[in-house]
């Protein structure tokens, strides 16, 4: 699990600073015109019942490699100048952020299509499983699409 | 020897986190389900309806993938990261 803050990709149990991970980003070049952000929380209701925590676990290293697979292909199919992605795993409560994608580029569209990209390939393709408690019990979530 | 990794609910089926396996030659994934479905019927059903994905050294892997001594391969169900 990297704890690194200078990583573009990492993986980690302590929250992030989404204006720190912005400003971060920003650095990268002076000829960013255009950033989109998506941000995932922990949501409260799933399927009808109120879920009272979550947890994520990961795939060490394999899940680091597919997520910087993500950014360098991100990169190469849509122009954009850099990306960054952070996943959080552990426990993490109802309103937690959970993962940040900043992709930046000269221009909006193609961070914008960058950005929805690599959160719907990122639940493709990475190790990383989700379970959520609620009054009922524990359940591993596994239909997510 | 080979390490097998169990992630999430397989966890739970496989009733361990992780497991060794010594081979005197490469097998394949098929062959190494087989292997496992002596001691673990129902995880060696699971592999074999491909309800889980695997991995051989954080690659994923297909039934007729060549594993060789030293190895990791992982059982991995359906991701569910990100948000929606």
């Amino acid at each position: 699990m990297s704890t690194t803050t200078d990583s573009k990709v990492r993986i980690q149990l302590e929250d992030f600073s989404v204006t720190d991970e912005i400003e971060a980003m920003k650095k990268v070049s002076r000829n960013i015109g255009g950033i989109t952000t998506f941000l995932g929380t922990g949501r409260e209701m799933s399927k009808g019942e109120n879920i009272t925590k979550l947890n994520f676990e990961h795939y060490p290293k394999m899940a680091e490699k597919k997520l910087e697979e993500i950014r360098v292909q991100s990169i190469k199919d849509f122009g954009i100048i850099d990306m960054s992605i952070i996943h959080r795993i552990g426990p993490i409560d109802i309103g937690e952020n959970i993962v940040l994608i900043v992709a930046v580029g000269e221009h909006r569209a193609e961070t914008f299509k960058a950005c929805e990209w690599a959160i719907a390939e990122l639940k493709r393709t990475t190790p990383i499983w989700k379970r959520e408690t609620t009054s009922t019990g524990e359940v591993w979530v596994q239909d997510t699409p | 020897m080979i390490t097998i990794k169990y992630f999430a609910s397989l966890r739970t089926i496989a009733e361990k986190e992780e497991d060794s396996l010594d081979i005197e030659n490469p097998i394949t994934i098929d062959q190494l389900s087989d292997i496992i479905s002596k001691t673990a019927p129902k995880m060696g059903a699971i592999i074999r309806e491909k309800k889980v994905m695997i991995s051989v050294n954080q690659e994923m892997a297909s039934a007729d993938t060549i594993i060789h001594d030293g190895d990791e391969v992982a059982f991995l169900p359906p991701f569910s990261g990100g948000a929606k």
